[in-house]
């Protein structure tokens, strides 16, 4: 077993985890940068290995000059002990030890591969939870099929191994992330065949105040749009895929338009050819850990369940911060300056002095809140998806369970809220815990009863004591629970 | 940069040519393969998902082991992948 | 939780069961049957408590003889022929997913199997059937447990049922004869007529009723004391694991014998008692760990290590297998381990069924029949007096 004593763990290697890490570390404070990923960057810069093949940044990524020279300095500053890095550790509990944090990692691209190998426990007087989102999912016809995947993982094929992931592919769903998936798809060689859009930007103008305090991020879009015209990628607003077609894989899909009151208009359903369709709808923050911890949640614009932190990014619990996508989807621009605040508030709770004056990134942080919120606005997701599902359209993947016995769960046997429906029809209950399915099956549980979806319908999927599958073996194995007598990092 | 290594690795018992660094997930998506995986209750191809190790959809056996998830998995010469049917043991 | 208008009107009941787990459900359901007009009350939703949080043990072979192992008995002989019931398209056992599968009691020394088997002569004598498995003779009945076991015991009538969907379809079952269910509607006082108990306030409305039922589980101290009257039920935490899916390559419900002993020990301290069995999703659930720190919801690391330590000894086949979430719950421990059963003489008209501490699912059906009984001015089948609400002096020691 190896263990770790550091002032302050940060879970996450990604945009808020990095910048955080790297505002503590240069106040003074020693670091562990905890991060599942084998190569930081987190979803945002996830990166190829070098054999992978040619891997031209600037056609895969956002602001990859802040990221290499934030991962330099956090290498440089590892050289000297202040810093350590710890890729590939996976966090499965988090636990109050005493007045420390015993984080406990299981090792490896893949854990599971490696069996029972040697745990590491990082002990820290502080965290900052940095832990990212991933794409939300909502339950369609056919959405099971061999070759539909979600918009964030064909972009980690490309960004990860420079694969595309199929030869002609839609990009569907909701929300200004498409646009970039498309993008890169169409850069590396598939030929996107649409992208289908439930929402429109032209929503924007009912947010001046928002778009203006946010420079760039307007621009950030246009560029993409512009790039895609040149690709001859139709962008398809107000569109919605209704259902997934083929037998045994994805051979197309039928997409319909949307009406004003976001039903499809009569007549405008027609099929497209496709290999893959690439689908998200917004993001899920990952909250295992902060919920394992104790931290206070509310829903987000969105109706993401995020963490509710205060001014300094702190969290309901004391000694530890929160920031990025796990406190409010906004993307990466905001995930750094929160990572910032929450590593600078953090350092000066440990003491570190030469902490900056955070007022300018406060302001920032105010700006980019503020045009994540109107995003979320202009891009909710659409009653009609969740409306269209039948009783045997499939909600939970893992366990296969229909949207019917999800009904049944309510309707027949009294469920009123997610947790209980998970109980009685096992949504959720399978290999991803309801990481995939919790959403839908928690707004579905609300319509069935007759109300909007509650916090608690959220918690009852996101609440995981085990944040990872561990092997049983690997459990039974002694854990570092309590503090060590001295330094093993 | 030098130029990628390349090798082989078995599906179901067919070479596929795979790069240093891929995920298996990435070398069969590469090679056209859309599924590796049935369910355990419909016996329903699976493959594929999220792409970054949270639905587990892509769980497939890599060298005897079952339930591994292909997206995290970096391909290793002459790794013996299969495809998975229900809990894969 | 759901936000809903606030209600007003009478509802006016034979009977209002506190409490929407499988007590309450299996309390309501026998009493509807009985021809009682009942409504349920819950502060939450349906089988959110304990009965949530369960394995769905329905066991005689961890019962020693006395009063538990009688009512045990009695609810076994009550879940058996519950299941046949036809529902749906098919039975009420195979809607609740009941598995007469059995259990099989293991000891690792000869000490231990000797203790095994003077329980089972004892249990023998009052009708559990008991079977001495021969330490060679167990890979036959468990393939894959660890050769480092001295022999065993298989006791066939125990059962495992999927606890929420039974109690979820016996509200079902008593709301089709005309039973009420209110969910997330706390239940903050009685009305009373003297002494009398004549029905509950919640925080919405007045629901007189002919006689109330604390079935409410874990919470029931709380509840008793709204009518003034002391039920020390404290809450015993416990975690259980949950596995990846695999085949069936467990056939029983398997635990070693020190579990009898955990489970009627007074310790505070953390306990833990191997108890490994398949489930019909394919899931392995592995328990059990017994400890009194409240109602405290923190993770229990040592707890988890504990089960999980048990589970690959018993069973080695799976130190690679996955754990994929654990669970908790708070068991209703009385101080003498036994559940609290029939009317209560302090206060008239109320009525008690909770306390059945990690029995609660096993044992419902046999209170429900009591407690119906009892309602209904029959002659219970057994005798009620070692369950009585007012047996606890006023200062028991938690």
């Amino acid at each position: 077993m190896t263990e770790h004593l550091v002032d302050l763990a940060v879970i996450g290697a990604g945009p808020a985890g990095l910048a955080a890490a790297l505002a503590a570390a240069e106040a003074g404070v020693r670091v562990a940068v905890v991060d599942a990923g084998v190569r930081p960057g987190g979803q945002f810069w996830r990166s190829p290995a070098p054999g992978a093949g040619p891997f031209r940044p600037a056609t895969l990524h956002h602001g990859w000059h802040w990221f290499t020279s934030t991962d330099d300095r956090l290498t440089e500053l590892a050289g000297t002990g202040r810093v350590l890095r710890l890729a590939g550790h996976h966090v499965w509990s988090v636990q109050a030890a005493g007045d420390q944090w015993a984080v406990h990692c299981v090792l490896g691209a893949e854990p599971r591969q490696h069996g029972t190998s040697a745990p590491v426990t990082v002990h820290a007087r502080r965290l900052v939870l940095a832990t990212g989102a991933y794409d939300r999912q909502l339950p369609f016809p056919g959405w099971d099929l061999p070759g539909v995947i979600t918009a964030g993982g064909a972009q980690a094929l490309l960004k990860g191994n420079l694969v595309v992931a199929g030869q002609r592919v839609i990009v569907a769903g909701t929300g200004p992330f498409l646009l970039p998936v498309a993008d890169g798809l169409a850069r590396h060689g598939a030929r996107v065949a649409a992208v289908i859009e439930a929402n429109s930007p032209l929503g924007f103008a009912r947010f001046p105040g928002a778009v203006l305090g946010a420079t760039g991020k307007l621009g950030e879009a246009t560029g993409y749009a512009g790039r895609l015209l040149r690709h001859r990628v139709a962008v398809h607003h107000r569109h919605v895929v209704l259902g997934a077609l083929g037998t045994d894989r994805l051979t197309g899909v039928l997409v319909g338009r949307l009406d004003r009151n976001g039903r499809v208009r009569a007549g405008t359903e027609r099929q497209i050819d496709c290999d893959v369709l690439a689908v998200g709808w917004g993001f899920t923050p990952q909250l295992e850990l902060p919920l394992q911890l104790g931290c206070a949640t509310h829903l987000d614009v969105d109706k993401s369940l995020v963490v509710t932190v205060d001014d300094d990014q702190a969290t309901s619990v004391a000694g530890v911060w929160a920031a990025g996508e796990a406190t409010g989807v906004g993307g990466a621009d905001l995930a750094t300056v929160e990572g910032r605040i929450a590593g600078l508030a953090a350092a000066a709770s440990l003491g570190a002095d030469a902490v900056a004056d955070g007022r300018p990134l406060r302001r920032r942080r105010s700006s980019l809140r503020g045009f994540a919120s109107a995003m979320h606005q202009v891009y909710p997701i659409p009653d009609i998806v969740l409306e269209r599902c039948s009783d045997e359209t499939l909600v939970c993947r893992c366990e296969e369970v229909d949207a019917g016995s999800i009904r049944r769960a309510v309707v027949d046997l009294g469920a009123t809220e997610a947790r209980t429906v998970k109980l009685l029809a096992r949504p959720g209950m399978g290999w991803c815990q309801g990481r995939v399915c919790g959403f839908a099956t928690a707004c579905l549980t609300a319509r069935h009863t007759g109300r909007a979806v509650a916090e608690p319908d959220l918690r009852a999927f996101a609440d995981r004591s085990i944040a990872t599958p561990v092997p049983l073996g690997r459990l039974a194995a002694p854990l570092a629970d309590e503090q060590p007598d001295g330094d093993g990092g | 940069m030098s130029r990628p290594r390349e090798f082989e690795i078995l599906f179901d018992g067919t070479p596929l040519s795979c790069r240093d660094g891929w995920t298996i997930g990435a070398a069969l998506t590469a090679a056209g393969v859309r599924s590796w995986r049935t369910t355990r209750h419909g016996q329903r191809p699976r493959g594929l998902f999220c792409g970054i190790g949270i639905c587990f959809d892509c769980l497939v056996t890599v060298n005897g082991q079952p339930s591994l998830r292909a997206c995290l998995v970096p391909a290793n010469p002459g790794d013996d992948v299969r495809t998975q049917k229900g809990p894969g043991r | 939780m759901p936000d809903r208008p606030h209600r007003t009107g009478t509802t006016t009941s034979d009977l209002v069961v506190v409490g929407a787990g499988i007590v309450g459900a299996a309390c309501a359901y026998y009493a509807t049957r009985a021809g009682l007009s009942v409504t349920v009350v819950d502060s939450g939703p349906i089988t959110g408590g304990t009965t949530g949080a369960g394995e769905g043990n329905i066991l005689l072979s961890d019962k020693e003889p006395g009063p538990e192992l009688d009512l045990a008995l009695l609810s076994n002989r009550q879940w058996r022929s519950l299941a046949d019931l036809p529902l749906d398209d098919t039975t009420f056992g195979r809607t609740v997913e009941l598995e007469t599968k059995g259990g099989l009691v293991v000891a690792t020394g000869q000490a231990e199997l000797d203790g095994l088997a003077r329980l089972a002569a004892e249990q023998r004598e009052l009708g559990v059937e008991a079977l001495a498995v021969p330490g060679d003779r167990l890979p036959e009945f468990e393939p894959h447990l660890t050769d480092d076991v001295a022999g065993g015991y298989q006791y066939p009538q125990d059962m495992q049922v999927q606890p929420m969907l039974a109690a979820a379809h016996l509200l079902r079952l008593a709301r089709r004869a005309g039973a009420t269910v209110l969910t997330h509607e706390p239940v903050t006082g009685f009305l009373c007529d003297g002494e009398r108990v004549t029905g509950v306030r919640t925080d919405r409305r007045d629901i007189p009723a002919g006689a109330v039922l604390n079935a409410a589980g874990t919470w029931a101290g709380e509840v008793a004391a709204l009518a003034g009257v002391r039920v020390p039920v404290a809450p015993r935490r416990g975690y259980i694991l949950v596995t990846e899916p695999l085949p069936p390559i467990i056939r029983h419900k398997v635990y070693l014998a020190d579990y009898v002993a955990d489970v009627a020990s007074d310790s505070a301290a953390l306990q833990t008692s191997t108890v490994v069995e398949g489930t019909g999703a394919g899931t392995v659930l592995i328990g059990a760990s017994r400890e009194r720190v409240g109602f405290d919801r923190t993770t229990s690391l040592p707890a988890l290590r504990q089960l999980a330590a048990g589970a690959v000894r018993l069973f080695p086949i799976l130190r690679d297998v996955a754990v994929l979430r654990a669970y908790r719950g708070f068991r209703p421990y009385c101080p003498d381990h036994l559940p609290v059963i029939g009317p209560d003489p302090r206060a008239p008209g109320l009525h008690h069924a909770c306390g059945h501490e990690g029995a609660g699912i096993g044992l419902s059906l046999g209170t429900a029949r009591l407690v119906t009984q009892s309602l209904i001015g029959e002659p219970p089948e057994i005798d009620l007096r070692p369950f009585r609400p007012d047996r606890f002096g006023p200062e028991v020691s938690r």
